[in-house]
Protein backbone atom coordinates (compact mmCIF):
# COMPACT_ATOMS: atom_id res chain seq x y z
CA UNK A 1 0.00 0.00 0.00
CA UNK A 2 1.45 3.64 -0.85
CA UNK A 3 2.01 5.87 1.46
CA UNK A 4 -0.62 9.02 2.18
CA UNK A 5 -0.42 11.33 0.25
CA UNK A 6 -1.25 13.94 3.06
CA UNK A 7 2.14 13.36 4.58
CA UNK A 8 4.31 13.81 1.08
CA UNK A 9 7.25 11.86 0.64
CA UNK A 10 9.42 10.64 3.47
CA UNK A 11 13.04 12.79 3.75
CA UNK A 12 15.08 12.43 6.45
CA UNK A 13 14.95 15.46 7.75
CA UNK A 14 19.18 16.21 8.37
CA UNK A 15 19.63 14.89 4.47
CA UNK A 16 17.34 17.55 3.48
CA UNK A 17 18.75 20.12 5.44
CA UNK A 18 22.06 19.19 4.46
CA UNK A 19 20.73 18.81 0.69
CA UNK A 20 19.74 22.74 1.07
CA UNK A 21 22.32 23.72 2.71
CA UNK A 22 24.24 22.84 -0.32
CA UNK A 23 21.61 24.11 -2.75
CA UNK A 24 21.84 27.68 -0.85
CA UNK A 25 25.33 28.24 -0.75
CA UNK A 26 25.66 26.63 -4.43
CA UNK A 27 28.34 23.87 -3.28
CA UNK A 28 28.31 20.57 -4.48
CA UNK A 29 29.82 18.12 -1.71
CA UNK A 30 29.29 14.45 -1.61
CA UNK A 31 27.14 13.83 1.57
CA UNK A 32 27.10 11.23 3.43
CA UNK A 33 23.67 8.63 4.55
CA UNK A 34 22.53 5.91 6.00
CA UNK A 35 19.16 6.65 5.14
CA UNK A 36 18.20 4.57 2.25
CA UNK A 37 14.42 4.67 2.89
CA UNK A 38 14.54 8.78 1.75
CA UNK A 39 12.89 9.47 -1.64
CA UNK A 40 14.45 11.21 -4.12
CA UNK A 41 13.06 15.07 -4.20
CA UNK A 42 13.89 17.25 -7.04
CA UNK A 43 16.28 19.68 -4.69
CA UNK A 44 18.83 16.67 -4.88
CA UNK A 45 19.07 16.34 -8.70
CA UNK A 46 22.57 17.31 -9.78
CA UNK A 47 24.25 16.50 -6.16
CA UNK A 48 26.02 13.35 -5.08
CA UNK A 49 24.71 11.15 -2.47
CA UNK A 50 26.71 8.30 -0.68
CA UNK A 51 24.73 5.98 0.45
CA UNK A 52 24.96 3.17 2.92
CA UNK A 53 25.10 -0.16 1.21
CA UNK A 54 25.58 -2.11 5.04
CA UNK A 55 28.98 -2.56 4.61
CA UNK A 56 30.51 0.88 2.87
CA UNK A 57 29.22 3.77 0.55
CA UNK A 58 27.83 3.87 -2.13
CA UNK A 59 28.70 7.31 -4.26
CA UNK A 60 25.20 7.95 -6.50
CA UNK A 61 24.80 10.57 -8.94
CA UNK A 62 21.17 11.96 -8.72
CA UNK A 63 19.63 12.58 -11.93
CA UNK A 64 16.43 13.82 -13.22
CA UNK A 65 15.33 10.31 -13.77
CA UNK A 66 15.71 9.44 -10.05
CA UNK A 67 13.21 12.07 -8.80
CA UNK A 68 10.48 9.71 -6.69
CA UNK A 69 12.68 6.56 -6.43
CA UNK A 70 13.75 5.98 -2.71
CA UNK A 71 18.37 6.21 -2.28
CA UNK A 72 18.15 2.64 -1.33
CA UNK A 73 17.41 1.48 -4.86
CA UNK A 74 20.51 2.85 -6.08
CA UNK A 75 22.85 1.40 -3.69
CA UNK A 76 22.57 -2.59 -3.84
CA UNK A 77 22.92 -4.83 -0.92
CA UNK A 78 24.33 -8.06 -1.99
CA UNK A 79 26.92 -8.57 -4.29
CA UNK A 80 26.48 -11.98 -7.05
CA UNK A 81 29.79 -13.58 -7.33
CA UNK A 82 28.80 -16.07 -9.30
CA UNK A 83 27.18 -20.04 -7.82
CA UNK A 84 29.70 -21.89 -5.92
CA UNK A 85 31.73 -24.08 -8.25
CA UNK A 86 30.82 -22.83 -11.59
CA UNK A 87 34.10 -21.40 -12.05
CA UNK A 88 36.32 -24.77 -10.40
CA UNK A 89 34.05 -26.58 -12.41
CA UNK A 90 35.52 -25.01 -15.98
CA UNK A 91 39.24 -25.07 -14.41
CA UNK A 92 38.72 -28.87 -13.92
CA UNK A 93 37.29 -29.26 -17.20
CA UNK A 94 40.14 -27.50 -18.97
CA UNK A 95 42.71 -29.97 -17.51
CA UNK B 1 -14.49 -8.10 -40.69
CA UNK B 2 -14.12 -5.69 -37.90
CA UNK B 3 -10.41 -4.35 -38.17
CA UNK B 4 -9.46 -2.45 -34.62
CA UNK B 5 -6.56 -1.01 -33.70
CA UNK B 6 -4.36 -2.95 -36.10
CA UNK B 7 -6.44 -6.64 -35.17
CA UNK B 8 -8.62 -8.84 -37.32
CA UNK B 9 -11.56 -9.25 -34.07
CA UNK B 10 -13.03 -12.91 -33.83
CA UNK B 11 -16.47 -13.12 -36.21
CA UNK B 12 -18.35 -15.41 -33.99
CA UNK B 13 -17.88 -13.79 -30.38
CA UNK B 14 -19.81 -11.71 -28.89
CA UNK B 15 -18.01 -7.85 -28.76
CA UNK B 16 -17.56 -7.52 -25.24
CA UNK B 17 -15.22 -10.49 -25.71
CA UNK B 18 -13.99 -10.19 -29.33
CA UNK B 19 -12.57 -6.14 -27.81
CA UNK B 20 -10.32 -8.38 -25.49
CA UNK B 21 -8.62 -9.64 -28.78
CA UNK B 22 -6.67 -6.35 -28.94
CA UNK B 23 -3.51 -6.25 -26.91
CA UNK B 24 -4.48 -3.27 -23.80
CA UNK B 25 -7.94 -3.88 -23.89
CA UNK B 26 -9.34 -6.16 -20.91
CA UNK B 27 -12.63 -6.77 -19.45
CA UNK B 28 -13.35 -3.77 -18.08
CA UNK B 29 -11.81 -1.16 -20.76
CA UNK B 30 -14.29 -3.30 -23.06
CA UNK B 31 -17.42 -2.43 -21.13
CA UNK B 32 -16.65 1.27 -20.80
CA UNK B 33 -15.88 1.26 -24.62
CA UNK B 34 -19.12 -0.56 -25.04
CA UNK B 35 -21.14 2.09 -22.95
CA UNK B 36 -19.61 4.51 -24.12
CA UNK B 37 -20.40 4.06 -27.97
CA UNK B 38 -23.69 2.41 -26.97
CA UNK B 39 -23.24 -0.66 -28.26
CA UNK B 40 -25.04 -3.92 -26.81
CA UNK B 41 -21.83 -5.95 -25.62
CA UNK B 42 -24.24 -9.23 -26.29
CA UNK B 43 -23.92 -8.29 -30.55
CA UNK B 44 -21.78 -10.70 -32.08
CA UNK B 45 -18.64 -8.97 -33.89
CA UNK B 46 -20.28 -9.94 -37.39
CA UNK B 47 -23.37 -8.07 -36.82
CA UNK B 48 -21.77 -4.71 -36.10
CA UNK B 49 -22.93 -2.03 -38.29
CA UNK B 50 -19.79 0.27 -40.19
CA UNK B 51 -20.83 3.43 -37.79
CA UNK B 52 -20.46 1.35 -34.34
CA UNK B 53 -17.02 0.10 -35.68
CA UNK B 54 -16.15 3.69 -36.44
CA UNK B 55 -17.42 4.76 -32.72
CA UNK B 56 -15.48 2.23 -31.55
CA UNK B 57 -12.78 2.76 -33.04
CA UNK B 58 -12.49 6.78 -32.57
CA UNK B 59 -13.12 6.20 -28.43
CA UNK B 60 -10.35 3.92 -28.52
CA UNK B 61 -7.95 6.15 -30.25
CA UNK B 62 -8.76 9.05 -28.30
CA UNK B 63 -8.66 7.38 -25.13
CA UNK B 64 -6.63 4.56 -24.47
CA UNK B 65 -3.42 3.28 -25.30
CA UNK B 66 -3.27 0.09 -27.16
CA UNK B 67 -1.07 -2.37 -29.45
CA UNK B 68 1.95 -1.01 -29.97
CA UNK B 69 1.81 2.22 -28.68
CA UNK B 70 1.21 0.39 -25.28
CA UNK B 71 4.03 -2.08 -25.67
CA UNK B 72 6.24 0.48 -26.60
CA UNK B 73 5.76 2.66 -23.17
CA UNK B 74 6.25 -0.47 -21.00
CA UNK B 75 9.84 -0.48 -22.75
CA UNK B 76 10.61 3.03 -22.16
CA UNK B 77 9.39 2.48 -18.56
CA UNK B 78 11.40 -0.55 -18.21
CA UNK B 79 14.58 0.89 -20.28
CA UNK B 80 14.17 4.20 -17.81
CA UNK B 81 14.24 2.01 -15.06
CA UNK B 82 18.00 0.39 -16.65
CA UNK B 83 19.47 3.29 -17.46
CA UNK B 84 19.14 5.40 -13.97
CA UNK B 85 20.98 1.77 -12.28
CA UNK B 86 17.96 1.05 -9.43
CA UNK B 87 17.80 -2.28 -7.99
CA UNK B 88 14.58 -2.56 -10.26
CA UNK B 89 16.59 -1.64 -13.48
CA UNK B 90 18.98 -4.45 -12.26
CA UNK B 91 16.51 -7.04 -11.66
CA UNK B 92 15.29 -6.31 -15.32
CA UNK B 93 18.81 -6.17 -17.06
CA UNK B 94 19.60 -9.83 -15.39
CA UNK B 95 16.21 -11.15 -15.92
CA UNK B 96 15.37 -12.13 -12.72
CA UNK B 97 11.61 -11.15 -11.12
CA UNK B 98 11.86 -7.37 -10.13
CA UNK B 99 9.50 -7.46 -6.97
CA UNK B 100 11.31 -9.08 -4.12
CA UNK B 101 10.49 -12.64 -5.40
CA UNK B 102 11.96 -15.79 -4.02
CA UNK B 103 14.90 -16.79 -7.00
CA UNK B 104 15.52 -20.13 -5.09
CA UNK B 105 13.33 -21.96 -6.09
CA UNK B 106 10.45 -21.24 -8.66
CA UNK B 107 10.61 -17.87 -10.78
CA UNK B 108 10.78 -19.96 -13.85
CA UNK B 109 8.66 -17.31 -15.97
CA UNK B 110 11.46 -14.74 -15.60
CA UNK B 111 14.56 -17.49 -15.44
CA UNK B 112 13.48 -19.36 -18.26
CA UNK B 113 13.57 -23.29 -19.26
CA UNK B 114 16.25 -25.28 -16.07
CA UNK B 115 20.06 -24.87 -16.87
CA UNK B 116 21.03 -28.28 -15.08
CA UNK B 117 24.31 -27.61 -13.96
CA UNK B 118 27.08 -30.68 -14.76
CA UNK B 119 28.81 -32.04 -12.32
CA UNK B 120 26.32 -30.74 -9.01
CA UNK B 121 27.26 -33.18 -6.23
CA UNK B 122 24.24 -33.05 -4.83
CA UNK B 123 21.03 -32.02 -6.60
CA UNK B 124 17.66 -33.28 -4.77
CA UNK B 125 15.34 -30.28 -6.41
CA UNK B 126 16.58 -31.04 -9.93
CA UNK B 127 14.04 -33.23 -12.27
Amino acid sequence: MPRSVKKGPFISLKLLKKINQLNDSNQKKIIKTWSRASTISPDFVGHTVAVHNGNKMIPVYITENMVGHKLGEFSPTRIFRGHPGTKAEKASKAK
Amino acid sequence: MARIAGVDLPKNKKVLYGLQYIYGIGPKIATVILQTAKVDPIKKVSDLTEEEIAEIRAIMTSDYKVEGALRSEIQQNIKRLMDIGSYRGIRHRKSLPARGQRTRTNSRTRKGKRKTVAGKKKAPTKK
